[in-house]
């Protein structure tokens, strides 16, 4: 049988793949054959995830994807895609009260902004081939749930969820897919990196999670399947995986 | 940085607890208005007044109002 998840002869494009879910998404693309496309702003760890990717054609792109010349140059070097995912974010907890105009727009920037000026500027270089599958990565906040202090980073995730609904229906006749995946809370460097939150706090946090918090694998285990063949048929959807945080 | 306007603003992160009843020695989390979102906002209000990164530990190991205080301090300088 042919693996319906295989991505072999796919080249697909992950941004933020310097860290976190991005950088597994890279490994995990590769290890199913893809030839991966990797760009983040830094580039010792962008050389330590390439190291990771094994054999194959795959290549770095040392990119700020919030300056629109460099958007630009990644767009003109990158090969015809048949897979994107758009990983590369930010957190900043604050309480909506201390939230102004600049850390609005700082989040905004990296999280909405960005990963879809790429999209846009893909589309427009007709970048991306006929059965290409797009994946952001979303959250379970600003879709599924609000989190107190987190109400930036929630409309950032809201705004990419509502945009790919449209750009998914106005992509069909070119068989191009637009899904996302919405994650509850995943260990990650940017989990540590959360210093507003006590050790103690995420932990009888996690315990609000049935199945405990998730793993980096995770989340590229289910982008796997939205950029195979096997979700040729799945388009505009938010894929949920939140170790069943969201059902209670 | 002073102490008194450090306690000012630190009262003022409460809605219910009158400002005039903090002082440098109050057990800030022995009040009812205390809470998770509280915590949030004096780091907020931390990192805006004095370009200061408090962590929730700092919070969670800090008693006083002092305490804080001198973290922040302690942060400035370093």
């Amino acid at each position: 049988m042919i693996n319906p998840f295989s991505l072999a002869n796919k080249n697909i494009l992950v941004t933020g793949a310097s860290s976190g879910i991005g950088k597994q998404i890279a490994i995990s693309t590769a290890a199913m054959g893809a030839s991966v496309h990797i760009t983040a702003r830094d580039t010792n760890r962008l050389d330590n995830t390439l190291k990771q990717l094994g054999d194959g054609h795959h290549r770095h792109y040392l990119a700020d994807l919030t300056i629109g010349e460099e958007l630009d140059a990644l767009t003109d070097s990158l090969p015809n895609l048949d897979g994107l995912v758009l990983s590369a974010g930010i957190v900043k907890t604050l309480p909506f009260k201390f939230v102004n105009h600049t850390e609005l727009d700082t989040i905004m920037q990296t999280n909405f902004f960005s990963p879809i000026v790429l999209l846009n500027k893909l589309l427009r270089k007709k970048k991306l081939n006929k059965n290409c599958s797009v994946v952001f990565i979303s959250s379970i906040g600003g879709n599924f749930i609000g989190a107190k202090g987190n109400s930036m980073y929630s409309a950032s995730k809201g705004a990419i969820n509502a945009m790919q609904k449209v750009i998914a229906l106005e992509l069909a006749p070119q068989k191009i897919r637009v899904n996302n995946v919405s994650p509850g809370m995943v260990r990650t460097a940017m989990l540590e990196n959360t210093t507003a939150f006590s050790q103690e706090q995420i932990e009888n946090d996690e315990k609000n999670y049935p199945l405990g918090y998730g793993e980096v694998t995770d989340v590229a285990n289910a982008v796997i399947y939205l950029l195979a063949d096997a979700s040729k048929w799945v388009t505009g959807t938010s894929l949920l995986i939140d170790g069943g945080f969201t059902i209670q | 940085m002073n102490i008194e306007t450090f306690v000012q603003a630190f009262a003022e992160q409460f809605d219910e607890v009158p400002a005039v009843s903090f002082t440098p020695k109050t057990l800030f989390k022995e009040n009812d208005e205390w809470s998770s979102m509280t915590a949030l906002s004096v780091i907020a209000m931390v990192d805006e007044n004095y370009g200061v990164r408090l962590t929730g530990d700092d919070v969670r190991k800090s008693s006083t109002v002092e305490d804080i205080y001198n973290i922040v301090l302690s942060k400035t300088n370093a």
